[in-house]
């Protein structure tokens, strides 16, 4: 950049972006450091500080309850690979059947559209609590006793894959149309044509959007808990109990956000990455 | 060069049109193996569409097309077979975005034509050889001009042997600098034997390599013949007409 052979206007123009520069690093400092020192001043103001900081961070609570909401994380770790493997399954299956044209599968698109529909208006609670209690209620001999947290990932993968059905959908949808004829001019057939074109493409396109759901899911993981599961949730539900504190729920929400940084930071990477080839020299 | 005996491709009052209007009205016409057949005509006369329906990708309301001597466009023909052996290049190239230029023409030859995957991608290579770009062999399309896009698809429409090649408007989308490498391409093909439909608005390539000229207007054919018969004694007022307007602008 110190090239001797700028010319008087372009030393001109580096001399004032880095006065703005230091300019605006000072006013964040000092804007981050005043609303800090509100709040901490302001937290400790209240009257109920003193009870919230004992009842809520207990230190020795926390180590004491951590091997069992950490035991129930691990639960929620299973629960979370399972049904995210199931959804991107099940999710690109869906897109798949919305997007048949030909008329012989329009009963499918139609119940593909209909359970879409449902599910995603659905709220999440109310599938785990129907299916946690409806599929035992059904008392099919063959099935046994199902695990809660088996019947956990059945709601989590219902509910999700009509999400993620409908951003596969879109990236199909985005895919241009002229590739999906280039194919099927040179003899692919349709089935081949969508597997080794139109797929791929969508697919790399939807990396960020399905992300961002894989960070939802990760929080609703737990949910489980609602239906007996012993997971990190519920694990510091029971810690609470023997402790009267609520210091527990503070470990298992602090476990979560740990879980969920590196997948979060993964997604602004890729989103960062395509945004760039998208909109290579666009900085504004 | 050119088999006179039976015609590769034969198209019988083709008649197409969206819902009340009527895009081709009855067009016939012929190309013999190793021949080189240009349709010109202004844009909306009908000369994409009439590719478009040789390789099966729009529906016809009338008419037949047929194949040596096979009709394709009965409904209970295998299209995707049809297609195989009906090269299509597109104005706006195509190329497979997600798949280096090697895969783009391996691609068909290894799903479609069952070729080992060495074997088409010794195939490939050797034709990315003959157009100068075997060194771009793995990069993507958007890594490379226009011009070299155009000529990647054409050898991938070439590489699976087509029995007619069809060039939808191949130049059009280019920088006037880019076209030449094209139409040299073309060139060569034409030298090895390719049969070839093309619709174009580059007259003077028409004329240079193309051995017989139709001219549309409005769907229907309003004159051919031979290319250097064509473009030197125009018979009708409104080919005359057509012809003095193209090349005013391209001058």
């Amino acid at each position: 950049m110190s090239d001797s052979n700028a010319s008087e206007a372009e030393l001109r123009r580096r001399v004032w972006r880095a006065k703005r520069n230091r300019k605006s690093i000072m006013v964040s400092l000092l804007s981050t450091l005043a609303f800090a020192a509100l709040v901490w001043f302001g937290l400790l103001a209240t009257p109920g500080w003193e009870r919230v900081q004992s009842s809520f961070f207990d230190w020795e609570t926390a180590v004491a309850s951590f091997p069992r909401v950490f035991d129930g994380l691990m639960l929620n770790l299973r629960v979370l690979l399972a049904s995210g493997v199931l959804v991107l399954v099940f999710g690109l299956l869906l897109a798949i059947f919305r997007t048949l044209k030909n008329p012989i599968f329009f009963p499918l698109r139609v119940l593909t559209q209909a359970y879409v529909d449902l599910f995603r208006g659905l709220p999440l609670i109310l599938v785990l609590y129907l299916v946690g209690f409806g599929i035992p209620g059904l008392r099919i001999e063959f099935l046994g006793r199902i695990p809660s947290e088996v019947l956990g990932i059945i709601a989590l993968t219902l509910t999700y894959s009509a999400y993620v059905s409908e951003v596969f959908r879109a990236g199909i949808e985005a895919v241009h149309p002229a590739q999906r004829l280039a194919a099927r001019s040179l003899g692919l057939s349709y089935p081949k044509s969508m597997r080794l074109v139109v797929l791929p493409q969508a697919i790399r396109k939807v990396v960020p959007p399905l992300m961002n759901d894989f960070v939802a899911l990760q929080k609703d993981v737990g949910l489980i808990s609602v239906l007996g599961a012993i997971d990190a949730v519920r694990g510091a539900q029971i810690e609470v109990a023997k402790f009267a504190n609520f210091t527990p729920y503070v470990v298992a929400g602090l476990l979560f956000v740990l879980l969920a940084i590196p997948t979060v930071r993964l997604a602004d990477r890729i989103q960062r990455k395509y945004s760039e080839r998208e909109q290579a020299g666009n900085t504004l | 060069m050119i088999d006179w005996t039976r015609p590769r491709l034969r198209v019988v009052n083709l008649k197409k049109s969206y819902d009340a209007k009527v895009v081709l009205d009855g067009v016939d016409l012929e190309v013999f193996p190793g021949q080189i057949v240009a349709v010109i005509g202004s844009s909306g006369s009908g000369k994409s569409t009439v590719l478009r329906c040789v390789n099966l990708l729009e529906d016809i309301q009338d008419g037949q097309i047929f194949l040596e001597g096979r009709e394709i466009s009965e409904p209970d023909v295998n299209q995707d077979q049809v297609r195989e052996e009906i090269g299509l290049v597109f104005q706006s190239f195509n190329l497979f975005a997600h798949l280096s230029i090697l895969e783009n023409i391996t691609l068909a030859l290894i799903h479609v034509k069952k070729l080992p995957k060495d074997e088409a991608r010794k195939r490939a290579l050797s034709w990315l050889e003959r157009i100068g770009l075997a060194e771009k062999a793995d990069s993507y399309p958007d890594k490379l001009s226009g011009g070299q896009q155009q000529r990647t698809a054409i050898v991938r429409a070439v590489a699976m042997e087509p029995k007619v090649l069809l060039l939808d408007e191949v130049t059009s989308a280019l920088d006037p600098e880019l076209v030449g490498e094209v139409l040299s391409l073309i060139k060569d093909l034409k030298a090895n034997g390719t049969t070839i439909l093309m619709a174009t608005h580059e007259l003077s390539f028409a004329r240079e390599v193309a051995d017989w000229v139709i001219f549309l207007e409005n769907g229907k054919i309003l004159e051919q013949g031979e290319a250097k018969e064509f473009f030197d004694n125009p018979k009708q007022p409104r080919t005359k007409e057509f012809l003095t307007r193209m090349i005013k602008r391209t001058d």
